[in-house]
């Protein structure tokens, strides 16, 4: 089972952070292993998860894009219906629940897209928490909608207008509240990405994707599919659909990181597909980065994927061949995103625009008998903006 | 015994600098550290900027940015620091963040410290649990790895990074990051009393320490005072390095008397 006891997969993940946080981080492990044999803790994640996210989230058949594609049948894991619009509430009631446990009453979390943002000051309102966020100046720019959603529900937003001002800058600010707030706030995370226990805790609670998918999967076609595919920024919802199939060998599960404006550019996002192994936010993974090991700047349409890390889990799969990753430009994203409006009339959100526009690709080159299982991650209402300037949409 | 080792002696208190390379300029490092020993500094800590310095606040943030797009890099710092090296006998540590070292490569970068003159490293993000590789490539090399302390560091971490820790140990002042504070955090005697129990290293304590006065109260308490974000205030103030020579100097007798 991994990670090891110190939090690897392999040669990745650990835990490369200021001292002051050890103690929290040893405190949190110690409170996750013990929730994690605890019934009443997963029932009550059961039931919030049912009447308050809206799950199981169903597994659709995607006909008129099957047709279009012209070769395998695709099936969408509709995280997109889940409360909040995406896949991250499930880490948010995971980590609330474990919070209120161990008795942290406040919370901070950063965010890229505002999708783990929303999901944690939704969580945070719904069990009566202190909520901080904090976001770059840039995405709180493209992803505005969002920001609103997160004052009504309670939250403080903090601009980050350091480096980037994206997705890296505002996780390396909320670490840096976490020093200084460590003995009474629990750092919300949203992703497989950070020191030990974080990848491993979120891959966890995300995993509740994955899980349904088999047994829905298996109700529909009495079979397993022949690829999974997701979108990776740091990969949390990747894992979480990869992740109850990994030892299914001849399923191949397929990772579509941002190439952003072209790999050939520089301007991507796509530590797996382009970076080389270094340390960010506290674990050894593949990274974005120069020569002299100074954290890269990134580009993705996607704000959520605009990030220079990935979870060190998707590393270990990289290297063991388990997974494979690519990656999908800014404009094949936007051409994924048109595909599945016009062909299903679902408007997914830019990241897993991405992995659709790769199923569709890879459906095309297969056979009819064969199955895709897309995890539709999020919906798209918060990238109207982007969207309506990128394809010059009017209204 | 280190070089960094030596300086600490039963009657006096060390003074320990931290200036980022190539803040506000190359020039004004190579001139600042000079200064800086030639006023009473016992130890001065080089910070090689890195571009996502988690246990850094606002000012040395901003110094590392800065010296960043200068095109300050691993190389340019240890050059630097072969040049500083002819000018003052005072032991210089690298402090920087583990990335960057990660990426030189640690057998490579540990012995370009050695051959230019590096007694020491300070790695924030490197707790003893994932430093065992460096430690091993800095004792071949003769370096000192320093290892931090925090306040909520249990006791079970104070006995390990007592027995590790080479030099001295950095004891980080406050739960927070680095950065001038108007006083001194509510327990600090007592977290220092508590590593003292278990500890027969020096003692260094630094994070928030601004004032001749501050660097008194924490000279009662321990072996070394470092002083950091202040410096950086200072050269941004007055680039004749006046107000930084001033400063130092007070420090230093604050820490005599």
């Amino acid at each position: 089972m991994l990670p090891d006891n110190r939090g690897y997969f392999g040669d990745y993940g650990g835990r490369f952070v200021p001292e002051t946080l050890v103690p929290a981080l040893d405190e949190l492990t110690e409170a996750y292993e013990e929730a994690k044999v605890d019934t009443a803790f997963w029932a009550r994640f059961e039931a919030l998860s049912r009447d308050y996210s809206g799950r199981p989230t169903p597994l659709y058949r995607a006909q008129r894009l099957t047709e279009h594609c012209g070769g395998a049948q695709i099936f969408l894991k509709r995280e997109d219906l889940a409360h909040t619009g995406a896949h991250k509430i499930n880490n948010a009631l995971g980590q609330g629940l474990l919070a209120r446990r161990i008795g942290k009453r406040r919370i901070i979390a950063e965010t890229g897209a505002g999708q783990h943002g929303v999901a944690t000051a939704a969580v945070c309102a719904m069990l009566g928490l202190k909520c901080v966020i904090y976001m770059g100046e840039e995405d709180m720019r493209r992803q505005s909608l969002n920001v609103i959603r997160m004052k009504l529900m309670g939250a403080e937003v903090r601009a980050v207008s350091g480096g980037s001002r994206t997705l890296k800058d505002a996780v390396s600010e909320a670490i840096r509240d976490w020093v200084t707030n460590v003995r009474d706030t629990h750092y919300l995370l949203g992703s497989v990405v950070g020191p030990h226990p974080y990848p491993q805790m979120v891959r966890d609670f995300q995993t509740v994707i994955g899980k349904e998918a088999r047994q829905q999967i298996l109700d529909r076609l009495g079979r397993l599919p022949d690829y999974i595919v997701a979108c990776v920024g740091g990969g949390s919802n990747a894992i979480g659909i990869f992740y109850p199939f990994l030892d299914d060998k001849d399923i191949r599960l397929v990772g579509v990181e941002a190439a952003g404006r072209g790999l050939s550019t520089g301007q991507h996002a796509a530590p797996l597909v382009a970076g080389r192994v270094g340390v960010l936010h506290g674990a050894k993974s593949y990274v974005l980065q120069d020569s002299a090991g100074q954290i890269r700047e990134t580009h993705s349409i996607s704000a959520g994927l605009d990030y220079p890390g990935v979870g060190p889990e998707h590393s270990y799969l990289k290297d063991s061949g388990r997974a494979t990753y690519i990656a999908v430009s800014d404009e094949e994203a936007l051409s994924g995103f048109k595909l599945l409006c016009r062909t299903e009339g679902i408007t997914p959100a830019l990241e897993p625009a991405h992995a659709i526009f790769h199923a569709a690709r890879l459906a095309g080159s297969l056979s009819q008998e064969q199955v895709i299982m897309v995890n539709l991650s999020g919906r798209g209402d918060k990238d109207m903006d982007i969207v309506t300037e990128a394809l010059g949409v009017k209204p | 015994m280190s070089r960094i080792a030596s300086i600490f002696k039963p009657a006096g208190k060390a003074l320990i600098a931290y200036v980022t390379v190539g803040y506000p300029s190359i020039e004004a490092t190579l001139e600042v550290v000079p200064l800086l020993a030639s006023n009473g500094c016992d130890i001065i800590e080089l910070g090689i900027p890195f571009s996502d310095p988690l246990a850094d606040g606002a000012t040395i943030q901003k110094a590392s940015f800065d010296a960043l797009k200068k095109g300050v890099d691993p190389k340019l710092c240890l050059e630097l620091d072969g040049k500083l090296r002819q000018m003052v006998d005072t032991p210089l540590v690298f402090m920087t963040y583990f990335n960057p070292v990660l990426s030189y490569g640690l057998e490579e970068f540990c012995r370009d410290c050695s051959s230019s003159g590096i007694d020491g490293l300070i790695v924030p993000d490197l707790p003893p649990e994932e430093g065992t590789a460096l430690e091993a490539i800095t004792k071949k090399q003769k370096l000192d790895l320093i290892y931090l302390l925090a306040p909520t560091s249990t006791e079970e971490r104070i006995r390990c990074v007592a027995e590790r820790s080479r030099g001295f140990v950095y004891l980080v002042s406050v739960t927070g990051v680095t950065g001038a504070r108007g006083s001194l955090p509510v327990g600090l005697e007592a977290f220092v009393a508590r590593v003292r129990g278990f500890c027969r290293q020096p003692l260094c304590i630094g994070f928030g320490i601004s004032t001749p006065e501050q660097a008194r109260q924490v000279a009662g308490m321990a072996d070394g005072v470092i002083v950091g974000s202040r410096l950086i205030q200072l050269m941004e103030a007055d680039r004749s390095l006046a107000q930084v020579r001033d400063f130092i100097k007070k420090l230093r007798k604050a820490l005599d008397q």
